[in-house]
């Protein structure tokens, strides 16, 4: 719909093409999907937003579509949704309601939920363009350098730092990554190994030391099968909170202690 | 004249790794009353406003550091390298929506954002600012989204509660609303300009 629209707007308005060609394409990657797209078309027609023509929108928005289409720029999907919505709109407009009454209703405007979204999306819009105004730590405000020893004794001190889910995600990929590809189909072996296993060797281990590091759970028999059940056996301690989950330093290694007090355990 | 309570606070924060929280140091100073180190703090905070240095108490991220004032950044990054921490547009305002309608899921932003925020979540995901609270109760337990004590420390924020308000940053796009511009927690180079248009009222 949306491109058999834009190449008949084409054919029409070649010359405004070309002046678009030399206003736009500074603009180009500076718009962030559809909204701010349609937010800067009203702001350059200087229309209300309340009350915008849909018409110039619409002929606007899909002559950027098409200048888009001939800088052969991949035109998102979302361009296209947006595109279809204020077709969609337009026709609603001609189209005369069935039920007069509906005419007093103020969501009779089929503008208005187009409307309210763009208004949020401004809102956030603006709030983001505030955020990066701020004064941000490590490039316009600075703390007291702690000297690099000094930060190890002190993290040595202060015990190792609390990881989140997406570091063990990693930890986890990264240590597949290191298991070398399988170079035969073995069929499935009969003593496969099951998670609740693999939860009572961790506790045992667990007893029996302090801490345990995730290289160390899977060292001595380093296969797929065995990660990936570790990982899940892991996972699943993490959600009955019986253990806690530790990194030593950034990209460090990952390590776990049991859980003192159920409600510790915050992984 | 410092207090001696404030000359010991100011001693606990010039020491810490990190912001140091009201309640690390009431633990720490067990000799005080909570009310006596709350005074303290606001005396230690009021000295080092007047003091003018070069830098100050900030109450970040729930706790209390000392950060060089912004308008020395030229000077600092001589010595110091400043991180290119360049945020985008589109990474800052999905962060925003993050910030204002924690817990929310990605395809939340999305409908608000009206494009895919996969590539700008990672990435948010990856410099720490945001973090996966867990999974919402709904079909398919989409991921919930929220952000990061990090992202306070970054962008020097007390607590989420004292992000401007959405209305407040309308109200800034709209005509500036001067009785109202000391209560916004914003950065100094913001409010330098609504001053400069004083004179012209």
């Amino acid at each position: 719909m949306s491109r058999s629209g834009s190449s008949h707007q084409a054919g029409e308005n070649v010359p405004l093409l070309d002046g678009l060609h030399e206003q736009y394409s500074v603009h180009l990657d500076t718009f962030d999907g559809p909204m701010d797209l349609l937010l800067h078309l009203i702001k350059k027609n200087e229309l209300d937003i309340y009350d915008i023509s849909i018409a110039v929108i619409t002929r606007q928005y899909l002559d950027y579509i098409k200048l888009m289409k001939d800088l052969n720029l991949e035109v998102a999907g979302e361009f296209l949704v947006m595109a279809a919505t204020l077709l969609h709109i337009k026709s609603r407009q001609l189209l005369p309601l069935d039920d007069p009454e509906d005419a007093e209703d103020e969501e009779a405007d089929p503008r208005a939920e187009l409307v309210r979204r763009l208004l949020e999306y401004q809102q956030y819009k603006d709030a983001g363009t505030l955020f990066g105004a701020r004064a941000l730590l490590g490039r316009e405000v600075f703390t007291r350098a702690v000297t690099e020893p000094f930060l190890a004794a002190a993290q040595n001190e202060e015990g190792p730092l609390e990881v989140s889910l997406f570091e063990l995600v990693d930890a986890f990929r990264l240590l597949l990554a290191r298991i070398p590809a399988e170079t035969f189909h073995d069929v499935a072996p009969g003593d496969s190994l099951s998670i609740a296993d693999c939860i009572n060797e961790i506790l045992a281990l667990l007893q029996e030391k302090e801490t345990i590091q995730f290289d160390d759970l899977v060292s001595d028999e380093l296969t797929r099968e065995r990660v990936i059940v570790t990982f899940l056996a892991l996972l699943e301690l993490c959600r009955l909170k019986l253990i806690r989950v530790f990194q030593g330093e950034q990209h460090g290694s990952i390590w776990f202690v049991p859980a003192v007090a159920p409600n510790l355990a915050e992984v | 004249m410092l207090s001696e309570l404030s000359a010991i606070i100011e001693s606990l924060v010039f020491t810490a790794e990190s912001a140091l929280s009201t309640d690390r140091i009431c633990d720490l100073l067990t000799e005080y009353s909570r009310e006596e180190i709350r005074s303290a703090l606001a005396e230690l905070e009021e000295y080092h406003q007047l003091r003018n240095g070069g830098f100050e108490l900030a109450a970040v991220a729930g706790g209390w550091q000392f950060r060089t004032r912004p308008v020395f950044q030229p000077f600092v990054t001589r010595q110091i390298k400043a991180k290119s921490s360049k945020f985008s547009q589109s990474s800052l305002e999905t962060l925003a929506i993050i910030a204002y309608r924690q817990p929310i899921t990605r395809a939340e932003i999305e409908h608000l954002r009206g494009v895919d925020c996969g590539g700008v979540l990672k990435s948010l995901l990856e410099k720490r600012l945001v973090r996966i609270l867990g999974k919402k109760d709904i079909p398919g337990r989409p991921l919930i989204y929220g952000t990061t004590k990090e992202f306070l420390e970054i962008f020097g924020l007390k607590d989420l509660k004292s992000l401007p308000t959405l209305k407040e940053i309308q109200a800034l796009d709209e005509a500036p609303q001067y009785e109202r511009q000391d209560e916004l927690p914003l950065g100094q180079e913001l409010l330098i300009p609504v001053e400069s248009d004083l004179p012209f009222e």
